[in-house]
């Protein structure tokens, strides 16, 4: 075991390439259905699926404004001229025997992601984007004597966001892919789910000693689905490399896959069994020219992206992590908590807001999804800054406050006032009824003691009166104008 | 031969369309020597051709073709016979849908009645490269009709059917429509559809009309011309093709460097006898130089082997196709499937075409001949500033005897050396009958124009027509 002042005089750089999935209604180059969820293998394809003979390629026009839409999250330019090559290679999923990407003038180029990793930002250069079809998908039964394949997928429209090797640690390259992910789901152009792969990631990882010229040999850890593959291969890479090196081995440059099961990378093709995918420009796809009008007018239809919402959100007064609890969260289940949010009047009614959504409303969710519920639905901006009033009024505890708003979830027509009331969740501020139920209170001989230590200046016993006022109030009575009026009471 | 016309005449004069189906059928039986056709679409076409008679019966429009019998070459998908581009890798491939072409004829009232033969996968010169046996060029049975049309060239020679289609990617129109005294109509790439057409080289591919006569060929031309939103390179069509020699193009250059040496002395004779009568008739004729044209053999042979690896890797014995017995592995497979599904010269091409793209040799082999190809069209672009059309021969000679190159497959490519050139520029090019040689085979005139300007080179080729006709 190495010492951990020797894993520390090395540096790791690490470039990742991120293959999206569009969420366009038909595939980059044909008709058929893009979306094969609750569909038999095969069902979703065309014959361009199956690379029948005299099928040709037709640009999905969705998936190039998609690809602008990424690009300008990117904050990239995009090429005025773009065009297609041929990848070549054999597979059963592959059924033209190409794949038809671009290499030499992709749609997306120079971008960059500012991504927060802890307080500080780190700035990854984007090298480019391309725009390709993905391939099918095989599957080898255990045992058997032959593989499935599953076009469904084939032809699906995927970017590939190529970064510059501008990260250096695992922690930076969860945090990028992160808000990569972020990215491409604000930007609206996929489905964003993992599970399914609308995301994978290949990580380029190499080490070398602090302060060297030049970079250590790289490996590329191939088709990892989640976030947290993407930190667990690299620190793996990078320590699988620099024990290399500490005993005098080399880093063999290679494609390596990651097992889940073992947590660990396992070596799949080195550099000399590489393949000559001999490229060349698609005869059957014309060059995509694209106007400033277009690109312009596809600037116009982009909503808020992460960096400005968290500075509109902070900017609330809302903490750092609520903020990016909420971003986070509208894109993982298509919300609508940041506008919400930032929809609502005055700092305090946004606080107000953020909190509830931050500490209740996500895992109040989360649980009614866990038990196969329906969540209802958000309420308006506006209800909520209704509920807030009424919260500031004190006619609504804070528990009533929530249960309210959760109450709104599955009652979308109901007015909150009326709703409160109807439930019972509005608090008596009447002073006279209030007098009259304290004084009831007070004159219980059990309260005695507690009446006789108030009046010695021991306020501590106060909250007990407070909750048999409630108690009595049937948990109607505003608590904060309770204690003011028990104390008025007894006279201290 | 017989024209679109005689057929017409024949309809109105009383004619059945299910007699004039089966007087094609007929022929196609009785011509069956000359191996033109590879299958029949018999059920279908005389199905067709009762509905039509019932259309016709009830006074209905049944489109400008109505129940004129064609034949098309077997590397377009059509319903109703196998699509096997004469090649044992699809010889039992059914195809679930159709080439546009096919489907914009059937709507204008034409019936296909039968599948021609050509190189396998279009790949040849001669029609001596299909699975399927050679076809036999009906002015000799000895020689070959050119190819990789050459059985839609023979059955429009043969008088089977007035028009056949044929795919030209580097001449396999017009070099068959030469050596069968034929019209033949290579168009501006892009001109028709390629949707339904098995690939061979994609940048170069084209389809057209082969006929007993020009305004036959400008009349399917204009059925099957014009964009389509399954072929990306498609172009919009103009007005019309139909040959108004008013608009004949007037000036003309002759291509000197394909009259030098190598040309058969009876073909560039008559090519010169040609230009003397269009001289004659009012045109300016001189000769001109496109120096990268002696080239263009030597690019064809890069850009579309390279192009051809490419399309063919889908032939991998899993999906459709042929599929060995030999099942190892997934490798065995591809391997067994690939070898016995492609013939000698499919395989020749994808090598040569795997090779001019792999990495060490791509800069040497295929991007030197896209800039010589740059460097060609730009010297047509130029010529035609100067000329409203090019001529020239189809080939360096009339049809050759069967076999005679089959062994020599440079010499059999040599064969291409006046074709390659405007395919690779993407230039209209025909080929119209322009005499015989002292053996009585027939001789092609080449007319090449600019891009897009087939209009008027439909009015030049009727022109040719007529002063060869008196």
């Amino acid at each position: 075991m190495l010492d951990k002042s020797v894993f520390d005089s090395y540096q790791p750089t690490i470039g990742i390439e991120c293959h999206v999935q569009f969420k366009t209604k038909t595939k980059l180059f044909s008709g058929a259905d893009n979306d094969e969820r609750g569909k038999l293998p095969n069902q979703a394809t065309s014959p361009l699926c199956f690379g029948l003979p005299g099928t040709l390629p037709i640009l999905n026009k969705e998936a190039v404004r998609l690809a602008v839409r990424a690009g300008l999250a990117l904050n990239a330019n995009i090429g005025k001229i773009s065009s297609f090559d041929r990848k070549h290679y054999f597979y059963p999923d592959l059924p033209k025997g190409y794949q038809i990407t671009q290499l030499d003038r992709p749609i997306v180029l120079d971008g960059f992601v500012d991504v927060p990793v802890g307080e500080s930002m780190v700035r990854v250069r984007i090298n480019h984007a391309h725009l390709e079809e993905d391939a099918g998908k095989s599957t080898h039964p255990a045992g058997a004597e032959y593989s499935l394949v599953d076009l469904n997928r084939a032809g699906t429209p995927l970017l590939e966001i190529v970064s510059e090797a501008d990260m250096h640690s695992s922690a930076e390259a969860k945090a990028y892919v992160q808000e990569l992910y972020l990215l491409m789901k604000y930007a609206d152009v996929t489905f964003g789910d993992l599970q399914y792969g609308n995301m994978r990631f290949d990580v380029n990882v190499s080490v070398a000693k602090k302060g060297a010229d030049e970079l250590g040999t790289r490996t590329e850890v191939k088709n990892l689905n989640s976030f947290r593959a993407v930190e667990r291969a690299i620190e793996f890479e990078v320590k699988r490399q620099i024990e290399l090196l500490e005993t005098g081995k080399a880093v063999r440059q290679e494609t390596r896959g990651w097992v889940e099961a073992t947590q660990k990378t396992v070596p799949q093709r080195s550099k000399e069994e590489a393949m000559d995918y001999r490229y060349f420009p698609e005869p059957d796809v014309p060059p995509v020219v694209l106007s400033d009008e277009f690109i312009e007018e596809v600037r116009g239809s982009m909503p808020m992206l992460p960096s400005k919402l968290r500075a509109e959100i902070e900017a609330r007064g809302i903490d750092q992590q609520t903020a990016e609890t909420l971003i986070l969260r509208d894109a993982l289940t298509n919300s609508s908590y940041t506008k919400t949010v930032l929809a609502q009047e005055g700092n305090e009614a946004a606080r107000f807001a953020a909190n509830f959504i931050a500490n209740r409303d996500i895992s109040y969710c989360d649980g009614l999804e866990k038990d196969g519920k329906s969540v209802g639905e958000l309420p308006s901006a506006k209800k909520f800054l209704a509920v807030f009033e009424l919260r500031q009024k004190g006619e609504l505890s804070s528990n009533n406050a929530d249960a309210l708003l959760f109450a709104l979830r599955h009652r979308p027509e109901a007015e909150p006032r009326e709703l409160a009331e109807e439930l019972g969740f509005l608090q008596e501020n009447d002073s006279s009824a209030l007098e009259a139920i304290i004084s009831k209170v007070l004159a219980e001989p059990f309260n005695q003691k507690a009446a006789e230590d108030i009046k010695s200046g021991q306020m501590k016993a106060i909250g007990f009166l407070v909750g048999q006022v409630m108690k009595a109030s049937q948990g109607k009575a505003n608590p904060s104008a309770v204690r003011d009026l028990i104390i008025k009471q007894i006279g201290v | 031969m017989i024209s679109i016309d005689d057929i017409k005449n024949k309809i109105k004069s009383g004619a059945t369309v299910r007699s004039i189906i089966e007087d094609a059928l007929a022929k196609i039986e009785a011509a069956k020597e000359f191996n033109a056709v590879i299958s029949t679409l018999r059920d279908r076409a005389l199905q067709r051709a009762d509905e039509i008679d019932q259309r016709l019966k009830n006074n209905e429009d049944v489109g400008i073709l109505a129940g004129i019998p064609f034949i098309a070459k077997d590397n377009f998908l059509a319903f109703g016979a196998k699509t096997t581009a004469a090649s044992n890798m699809l010889k039992n491939f059914e195809a679930p849908y159709q080439a546009t072409a096919i489907e914009k004829l059937e709507a204008a009232g034409a019936i296909l009645v039968a599948k021609s033969n050509l190189d396998a996968f279009a790949h040849g010169g001669s029609t001596e490269n299909s699975d399927f046996g050679a076809t036999k060029n009906p002015h000799n049975p000895k020689c070959v009709p050119g190819g990789s049309s050459g059985g839609s060239a023979a059955a429009v020679a043969l008088g089977l059917v007035p028009f056949a289609l044929g795919t030209d990617t580097g001449g396999s129109i017009r070099q068959p429509a030469s050596f069968c005294g034929v019209v033949g109509i290579k168009p501006t790439y892009g001109a028709v559809s390629r949707y339904g057409v098995i690939a061979m080289a994609s940048s170069t591919d084209t389809i057209g009309p082969l006929a007993s006569c020009v305004e036959d060929a400008a009349l399917v031309f204009d059925v099957i011309a014009g964009r389509d939103e399954r072929d990306s390179t498609t172009l919009k069509k103009p007005e019309s093709f139909y040959p108004i020699i008013a608009d004949r193009p007037k000036k003309i250059g002759i291509i000197k460097e394909y009259l030098n040496g190598g040309v058969q002395p009876e073909v560039a004779k008559s090519v010169m006898t040609q230009a003397e009568k269009l001289k004659a008739a009012g045109y300016a004729v001189e000769e001109v130089s496109l120096p990268s044209v002696s080239l263009g053999l030597a690019v064809y042979y890069i850009v579309v082997p390279a192009e051809i690896s490419s399309n063919f890797q889908r032939y991998d014995g899993i999906k459709f196709g042929h599929s060995a017995e030999e099942r190892g592995d997934l490798q065995e497979l591809y391997g067994q499937s690939r070898d016995q599904g492609f013939n000698a010269e499919n395989k020749r091409r994808i090598l040569i075409g795997t090779y001019v793209l792999s990495s060490g040799y791509i800069d040497a082999y295929y991007r030197k001949a896209q800039t010589v190809r740059t460097k060609l069209i730009n010297e047509f672009t130029d010529a035609f500033k100067k000329y409203d059309a090019l001529i020239g021969p189809v080939a360096p000679t009339t049809a050759f005897r069967l076999g005679e190159n089959v062994n020599d497959p440079l010499q059999m490519y040599l064969a291409d050396i006046m074709t390659v050139s405007a395919s690779l520029a993407g230039l209209p090019a025909f080929s119209v009958p322009a005499g015989k040689d002292q053996a009585n085979m027939p001789i092609g005139l080449q007319i090449i124009g600019a891009q897009q300007s087939d209009a008027q080179l439909f009015s030049l080729a009727k022109q040719i027509e007529e002063l060869n006709r008196g």
